[in-house]
């Protein structure tokens, strides 16, 4: 390993990533890029009745003034910087995959800025300037069109990263060629972004739906339109979500619809897999039937229901999150890296030589009878902790003995078997990359924790240990 | 010939995406341009949080206070949004120093996400209860308070990464942000940056109220244009002098290894700009108060070349300071990827003489070895049971191996092969109905 583990010997690695992208995901996808359309459309209706009605248009505006004053307050602080954060989690937690993922997406992830700050621009534009633009009809028209540009902005940062995310899970050319388009339009790039795109407004439709139980008090003027547009809105997007999720479920490469049934179901995840079809069917028909309820009887329509869609939405786009999490693994980046931050074709060598001495993080670059312990924390350290931790979330103390059993101490040639073909088993595992001498040490070590558990420290509390290397100068 | 001992970390073994040049300069103007609204923010709050308690016991600052309130919504979100630019340059051009150091402060560096988080917040809720909480300031001041206490707080842990990522030979040595805090420069660095936050932003807000759209009367009740104009003008004279001091402070700290001529001409070259600029606003401030701001621009662009030459300069010392151990990991990574090449060579041998095994055989090492063994349980039964229950049922024992159910809760449930192809499970099941 090139990089001083940073290491979360409790909640463990993934986690941490885990919890800042979905509260990203879902800031973006619920109160940016499905909530700004509704918003805008919702202020165009107040627009349009404003020239008849100009009360009423005033109800309108309000309405959708609170609408953007909640997103604007959530996005530019927690949205903004959780999406940040997944940037700074992933350098700690994997700095080799998130390395070569801009190296081969520097020019898109540069674009996405661009665009990024012109998102940005326009939401300070389109929520400052609220209140100063809504005193002439012109000045309005103009707000809407800021509106309008912003809901476009905020898709198309969602578009690119969408073809990053579909570049780790498949890489299309890449491998073969290494060029930048072929990771770009990688084949399950389009499936994904029609998907996401029905998934976003259809959360967007039911958040702005959600709030409208507390902005819109039953003597609202507005209180039946405005709830007939938002749940039309939400209605028009869900065959396009559902659509989409079914395409994208299909398209995913072969080889990883093979893996599908296989790695899923591995029993432990077999509840879960199942578990898919009910997510996206219940969400979609709780939606779908909320919505009727809402169009039915506007008005009487228990206000309490609406937190349940907008959970099940979530729910529905949490699953496949976790798919597209599951079905890239044992790689971080297809075919290339695995999860473990370790690139395929290194293999060879580390399995010749061993990992330590290849590491510039260790205090023992090779397995010896005195260092055996301590060599086989380093090993675990290289080869594990970017997934498992010794006793916290995903111990591996705890999977060993959920096969062994934990009354008696682990048997060091079964798991030495084990390890030594785990991957061909568990499909989602990588390959142990070590050597003999560094496979035993790993099982004393193992073994050891189970005895005496100890907290494995990452290097952020301890600082590391350096294995120096050798310059040659001919001098 | 003689040999040294170094830590020489391996690159990331693919091209970077742009020319070297290219995303140097990226680097170097977009982290100005991002530095500068960090400046803004870090200033504008200090300040509201100055003239808020000002306010107290004279009102005409509470109006003051609530000014320059208004602009650290818009520049804070900017300065997050033009700190991605500037990130990803020194990812793809710095990648391992930047991570290593990274990692080594990581507690604190992933705190950064929800600590700016939180004093956003603490903006907002300052902002949009001024009115609400009118009546209770003694609140509303210790909301802006933490704000600017996390404010002055943050600055620690991006200076100490970028300090720590220069020196590999430390990374052994700290133990946690603390210790890497701790290193020489660090403080130097902190304070020169807070004192040009409050020049910049004297500067900035010089021209907000200076602005012919900006109404005066109306926002500023009580005071006199002249009279802010003059204060925001000092402001950011008295800052820019004080750098003499702040910067020459920073010079005199910075271990040598980074220091050559062309550093120091871009630093000398740069202060020579900012003297003439100080001259000007000293002119200004003590000029006719008619004209007052009659120089304004002229000292903004000759303060941004200053600017850019000490960006520039401090983006020369990180060059050569890296510059020897670049070169070292950078042979260490191509001699790796010789030693990868090689290893592939013998590892492809070998497995041709693996292909000997009968078929069967490699099949049970390669999927059911992991897991069973001839007399004893491993993590599923053993070989002697499978042969009692389907030695006479090869139809049922395919069908387990590809879909397996659970028989034995005392066992963990099998991995389901569905794969393997008929020829491949009857090799498999000669080999083991064979034992």
């Amino acid at each position: 390993m090139d990089f001083p583990l940073f290491h979360l010997d409790f909640m463990g690695n993934r986690m941490l990533v885990a919890v800042i992208a979905i509260i990203h995901v879902l800031i973006n996808h619920a109160i940016a890029v499905g909530f700004v359309p509704i918003v805008t459309l919702l202020e165009y209706l107040g627009y349009k009745s404003g020239e008849t009605e100009p009360e009423k248009g005033a109800y309108w505006d309000k309405f959708s003034y609170k609408l953007l004053f909640v997103a604007f307050v959530i996005t530019t602080t927690v949205g903004a910087l959780t999406g940040v954060g997944i940037w700074f989690a992933a350098a700690l937690v994997n700095p080799a995959s998130i390395a070569s993922l801009i190296r081969v997406f520097y020019m898109a992830w540069f674009t996405e800025w661009l665009i990024f700050v012109t998102e940005v621009v326009l939401i300070m534009l389109y929520f400052l300037s609220w209140k100063r633009l809504s005193k002439t009809r012109e000045g309005k028209r103009k707000h809407i069109i800021f509106g309008a540009s912003l809901a476009i902005f905020s898709w198309l940062t969602m578009a690119i990263i969408v073809a990053i995310l579909g570049f780790m899970m498949d890489p299309g050319n890449w491998l073969n060629d290494g060029d930048f388009w072929s990771g770009v339009l990688n084949p399950i790039y389009m499936p994904q972004l029609v998907f996401r795109t029905g998934v976003s407004m259809m959360m967007g439709g039911m958040f702005a739906l959600f709030l409208s139980s507390f902005f819109l008090k039953k003597d609202n003027p507005v209180k039946v339109p405005a709830t007939r547009t938002m749940t039309l809105y939400t209605l028009f997007w869900t065959p396009i979500a559902a659509l989409g999720a079914f395409i994208y479920y299909i398209k995913i490469p072969d080889y990883m619809v093979g893996n599908l049934p296989v790695a899923l179901g591995t029993q432990q995840f077999q509840e879960w897999y199942g578990s898919l079809i009910y997510v996206v069917a219940g969400a979609v028909a709780v939606a779908v039937l909320v919505c009727l309820g809402l169009l039915w009887k506007p008005r009487k329509f228990p206000k309490g229901w609406l937190w349940i869609p907008l959970i099940l939405l979530f729910g529905f786009l949490g699953t496949f999150e976790r798919l597209r999490e599951f079905i890239r693994k044992p790689y971080v980046i297809a075919d290339y890296m695995y999860a473990n931050g370790l690139l395929k074709e290194d293999y060879a060598l580390f399995k010749r030589d061993g990992v330590l001495p290849h590491s510039s993080y260790t205090n023992t670059s090779k397995v010896t009878e005195r260092n055996r312990l301590e060599a086989g924390k380093n090993v675990f350290k290289i080869a594990c902790t970017r997934c498992h931790t010794t006793g916290g979330i995903n111990s591996i103390v705890t999977n060993f003995e959920k096969m062994y059993g934990a009354e008696k101490p682990f048997d060091a040639t079964a798991m030495k078997a084990y390890i030594s073909g785990m991957h061909n088993v568990k499909i989602f595992m990588p390959p142990f990359p070590g050597n003999e001498e560094e496979l035993d040490a790993l099982v004393l070590y193992i073994k050891s924790l189970q005895e005496h558990p100890e907290t494995l420290e990452g290097v952020q509390i301890n600082g590391t240990e350096v294995n120096l290397y050798k310059i040659k100068s001919d001098q | 010939m003689f040999s040294q001992m170094q830590l020489v970390p391996k690159d990331i073994p693919l091209p970077l995406p742009l020319p070297e040049w290219l995303l140097i300069t990226l680097l170097v103007l977009s982290f100005l341009l991002h530095i500068l609204f960090v400046n803004l923010m870090l200033g504008g709050s200090i300040l509201t949080l100055w003239f808020e308690r000002q306010g107290l016991k004279d009102k005409r600052y509470d109006s003051l206070a609530y000014q320059v309130a208004q602009t650290i919504t818009v520049n804070k979100s900017l300065a997050v949004v033009l700190g991605v630019a500037p990130l990803l340059s020194i990812n793809v051009l710095y990648t391992i120093y930047f991570y290593s150091a990274n990692a080594l402060t990581g507690k604190y560096w992933i705190m950064l996400v929800p600590l700016v988080a939180f004093v956003f917040l603490l903006l907002y809720a300052h902002k949009y209860t001024w009115k609400i909480l009118e009546d209770n300031k003694p609140l509303h001041i210790a909301i802006i308070s933490v704000a600017v206490g996390c404010f002055l707080f943050i600055p620690f842990v991006f200076l100490t990464n970028i300090n720590l990522m220069l020196f590999p030979e430390k990374w052994g040595e700290v133990s946690g942000f603390f210790s890497a805090l701790s290193l020489p420069n660090v403080l130097p660095r902190y304070f020169h940056f807070v004192v040009a936050s409050l020049a910049i932003t004297g500067l900035f807000l010089f021209y907000y109220i200076s602005r012919k759209s900006f109404e005066f009367e109306e926002e500023l009740p009580g005071f006199t244009k002249y009279e802010l104009q003059k204060k925001f003008y000092s402001l950011g004279f008295g800052a820019t002098v004080s750098q003499f001091l702040f910067g020459s402070v920073v010079f005199i700290t910075l271990p040598s290894k980074g220091v050559d001529w062309d550093m120091f001409w871009f630093i000398a070259t740069g202060v020579s700009f900012a003297i003439v600029a100080m001259v000007l606003m000293w002119k200004e401030i003590t000029g006719p108060v008619e004209k007052i701001g009659r120089y304004f621009y002229y000292v903004v662009g000759i303060l941004t070349v200053t600017v850019i030459f000490m960006g520039t300069g401090r983006h020369v010392y990180r060059a050569n300071a890296l510059e020897p151990h670049q070169k070292l990991m950078a042979e260490r990574t191509a001699r790796h990827i010789e030693m990868v090449q090689q290893a592939a060579l013998e590892a492809e041998m070998g497995l041709e003489a693996e292909k000997d095994l009968p078929p069967g055989e490699k099949l049970f090492k390669q999927y059911c070895s992991v897991c069973h063994k001839l007399e004893d349980r491993l993590v599923g039964p053993p070989v002697t049971e499978m042969i009692e229950v389907y030695k006479d049922d090869f139809e049922g024992f395919k069908k387990w191996v590809r879909v397996p159910g659970r028989k034995r809760m005392e066992y963990p449930a099998m991995t389901g092969f569905p794969q393997l192809t008929d020829e491949e499970l009857k090799d498999l099941g000669d080999y083991i109905f064979e034992q």
